[in-house]
């Protein structure tokens, strides 16, 4: 081989890998990912949507209903709407009356968000970041769990 | 008192760094050796001043001074003894000061074993390191003051936070700083090389063992964290492709792409300016992770404004070093003198060919991490990128990569033969080719592709084995000199077969784990059982227990096997912290050889009984094990004689002792 040829080959080889590498990134961005909503941002077209969310705000008082087993059902609020969810498995530690949770899942039949996986983030802070957020831009936050 | 002084150290560290960082580049340039002479004792006082910062810290924790704000918003008196110490970094504050201490330790060492490198070299290398201590001195003493006092004192503290009181917190931060940290010195290194604008083999020689302590102890903190993540957590998952967990993932692909480049380099005086752009690239990636998991920045682009203090002065200390980094690089780059080409069918190709696929995995991970806060900071949307994301991106970039370990160590400098090469990897071939045919057999054909990640698995395995055969010329010569060839071998040679064993082991856990492991959940009363992975699961009741800090519910459970006879109990339990309000799950794990029975407690059901989640983890303890055997390797490297710090005429001194 040449020198010219050498070049080439070792140049051509990193184009043909990182092309490869850019197409799954893309194609995985468009499929892979879920949309953070918070009950309130809900639109009709999500409801419909195959997407996956996550799903965040605060159990509402009173919603919680322990079913058959493990199944269980409540409702997740930012204090402006909220949307029911049902889930089958092991609550985390944090999940409470009143306290912030990450719900991922889907839509079914346009309308309940059943759910997959429940997330109390295990955090210095009790409340998942996003969660809090959101609160706060919304105005219904209550600093319960601010750190000093 | 003690804290006060603490304080006053930590500031005079600042001022003192500060010279470390302006007075020996000038020496360098100058060619005035006693300029140059002022960063080693320089280097050695800041070590000793931020020891004496951290040991003041500790003390406060250790005896509970609640008037300092950081042991109050993290301790209690009732904590254990252990826990005092662990917490003095279970904080932003005093996170960031062993991040600092450990900097300073990195640059004393630097100090101390660098006798061997040229005066101007060691100068400027000092001196870079400076500049990083210096900013990180300046952050925290401007911006998270770990010694800030609260008039008047708290009786109580706050405690740590409960999933934080463990033993893991002793061991994970430390190890992934030493890693993370590690990596500021080759940067300086890089850094120093282009001021300098010489680069040569040697370079290579004296950044490698750098590298190297740094991996293996960034090998050691990633593993060690996915096991904490793995007991404490209670979910049974050890890895999340948390952002978090990437943040620490990122600069050890680089860094393992580093090592490989840097032995091109030291061999054949190659992939010279590659070398260095991977060297700034893997620091700045640990700084990146750093700050990404610091500053709070990850969850939210928001946490900037809620500190805006915090969040700008991290900004531009990222900014400025790798801005700047960059910048003097595309600048002083051309200088260096390019290294030579070579046939891509060698050793060097191989290596090049690591080194594609591992930087293109880390900037796929890099990709994945940084977009949900690009994306929300242009748009507002936010979204979550998950495992679903890495498993269809980073995955397939591994196989190839993988598929071509065995190659690497076989195949010669400068000319390789490829065909000669596959041909000695027959037996590993097929040896690798009867497993997945094996697995295939036992599993049905669901099992496709986790039995061609297994075959893949034992492929490394066999092929790590088969390079260390070969070396010592099996089947050309006798068992004795066999076995002197083995003893003979340079110590690197073992140490690249036993990391590459260890990735195969990872993988072997991973794969299995992934595939065949088992989960329940389902409400248990007293006397119920279950089977789990040829065991059977009884469930027996539960206990309150209570201790200093904590009460706890225990589940009480006893394995046992076909026969029906008890193989051993296990304890899975709940706890509340009263102090934070807080419950942790501590879940119960028994490890039967490789494999794991992992049970852990949920609320209770309607009904009386308990919701219970059981998961039979085949083979799951390689996944950490596999790295401990890479971290075997990276030491055994290390102990190389040819790599050794010391200069190489210590290493003639020493010979005639080792013969006698």
């Amino acid at each position: 081989m040449t020198r010219k040829q050498k070049r080439l080959s070792v140049i051509g080889g990193g184009l043909l890998v990182l092309s490869i590498a850019a197409a799954l990134v893309l194609f995985a961005l468009q499929q892979r990912i879920a949309f953070f909503r918070m009950p309130s941002d809900i639109q009709a077209t999500d409801l419909q949507s195959e997407s996956r969310f996550r799903l965040g705000g605060l159990v509402e008082k009173g919603t919680v209903i322990r079913g058959e087993g493990t199944k269980i059902s409540f409702s997740v609020t930012d204090h402006v709407k909220s949307i029911p969810v049902t889930y089958d498995g092991i609550l985390p530690d944090l999940f409470r009356e009143d306290q912030g949770v990450v719900i991922e899942g889907r839509f079914m039949n346009g309308g309940a968000f059943v759910a997959d996986s429940v997330l109390a983030k295990h955090d210095e802070n009790y409340m998942p970041k996003e969660v809090a957020e959101s609160l706060k831009a919304k105005g219904v936050w209550q600093g319960e769990s601010e750190q000093p | 008192m003690t804290v006060e002084l603490g304080h006053f150290a930590l500031i005079l560290a600042l001022a003192l760094s500060i010279v470390q960082s302006v007075l020996p580049v000038l020496g360098a340039r100058r060619g005035d050796d006693r300029m140059m002479a002022v960063a080693v004792p320089a280097a050695f006082t800041v070590f000793a001043l931020v020891a004496l910062a951290f040991a003041a810290l500790t003390a406060a924790y250790v005896l509970s001074d609640f008037s300092v704000q950081n042991v109050w918003a993290n301790s209690h008196s009732q904590k254990p003894l252990l826990y005092k110490f662990t917490g003095v970094w279970g904080n932003h504050e005093g996170s960031m000061l062993l991040w600092v201490l450990i900097l300073s330790f990195f640059t004393a060492l630097v100090a101390f074993f660098g006798n061997n490198l040229p005066p101007a070299l060691k100068a400027n290398v000092l001196a870079v390191q400076a500049w990083i201590g210096t900013t990180f001195l300046l952050f925290i003493v401007a911006t998270s003051n770990p010694f800030a006092r609260m008039n008047p004192a708290p009786v109580e503290g706050q405690d740590l936070n409960p999933v934080l009181q463990d033993i893991g917190l002793a061991v994970h931060p430390p190890m992934l700083y030493l890693g993370y940290v590690g990596f500021s010195v080759c940067f300086s290194f890089a850094v120093a090389a282009l001021i300098d604008g010489r680069i040569d083999a040697a370079w290579a020689r004296w950044v490698r063992p750098w590298t190297l302590t740094a991996w293996i102890f960034l090998t050691g903190g990633i593993a060690m964290g996915s096991y904490w993540a793995y007991y404490e957590l209670g979910w049974g998952g050890w890895w999340f492709w948390d952002p978090v967990e990437n943040a620490s993932f990122m600069p050890w692909l680089a860094g393992t792409a580093l090592l490989h480049s840097a032995l091109v380099m030291e061999k054949r005086s190659a992939l010279k300016i590659w070398t260095i752009l991977l060297a700034i690239l893997t620091f700045s990636l640990s700084l990146l992770g750093t700050f990404l998991v610091r500053s709070g920045v990850l969850t939210s682009v928001h946490t900037f404004a809620t500190d805006p203090g915090r969040g700008l002065f991290i900004l531009a200390i990222l900014v400025l070093f790798i801005g700047g980094s960059l910048a003097l690089f595309a600048w002083r780059a051309q200088s260096l003198a390019p290294g030579g080409l070579f046939q891509p069918i060698s050793r060097e190709g191989a290596l090049v060919f690591n080194n594609l696929f591992l930087t293109t995995a880390a900037a796929t991970v890099l990709i994945g991490t940084l977009y949900p806060l690009l994306l929300e900071s242009l748009t507002g949307e936010k979204i979550s990128v998950g495992a679903p994301f890495f498993n269809l991106t980073f995955g397939p970039l591994m196989i190839p990569l993988l598929a071509a370990v065995p190659f690497g160590p076989l195949l010669a400098w400068k000319r390789g033969d490829i065909l000669a090469v596959a041909q000695r990897l027959m037996t590993a071939f097929f040896v690798a080719l009867l497993v997945v045919g094996i697995v295939l057999y036992r599993t049905s054909a669901s099992g496709v592709l986790s039995a061609f990640g297994i075959g893949l698995a034992v492929w490394l395995m066999m092929g790590a084995l088969t390079d260390l055969a070969l070396k010592a010329g099996i089947g050309k010569a006798s068992l004795g000199t066999m076995l002197q060839r083995i003893a003979g071998l340079p110590r690197s040679v073992f140490g690249t077969a036993l990391a590459h064993f260890g990735l195969g082991l990872t993988l072997l856990g991973i794969v299995s784990v992934s595939t065949f492991s088992t989960e329940s959940v389902l409400v248990m009363k007293p006397g119920d059982g279950i089977r789990a992975g040829g065991y059977t699961l009884r469930f027996d009741g539960t206990d309150p227990q209570k201790t200093a800090n904590y009460t706890e519910e225990q589940g009480r459970f006893t394995v046992l096997n076909d026969e029906g006879e008890v193989v051993t109990d296990l304890i899975s339990s709940k706890r509340f912290f009263p102090v934070r309000k807080m419950q942790t799950t501590e879940a119960g794990i028994k490890t039967f050889l490789f494999s794991q029975l992992y049970v852990s407690l949920g609320d209770a059901a309607k009904d009386g009984g308990i919701v219970v989640r059981i998961w039979w983890k085949p083979f799951v303890t390689l996944i950490w094990l596999g790295a401990v055997v890479m971290m075997a390797g990276g030491g055994m490297s290390l102990l190389d004689r040819r790599l050794r710090i010391g200069a190489p005429a210590k290493a003639k001194a020493l010979k005639p002792r080792a013969a006698v």
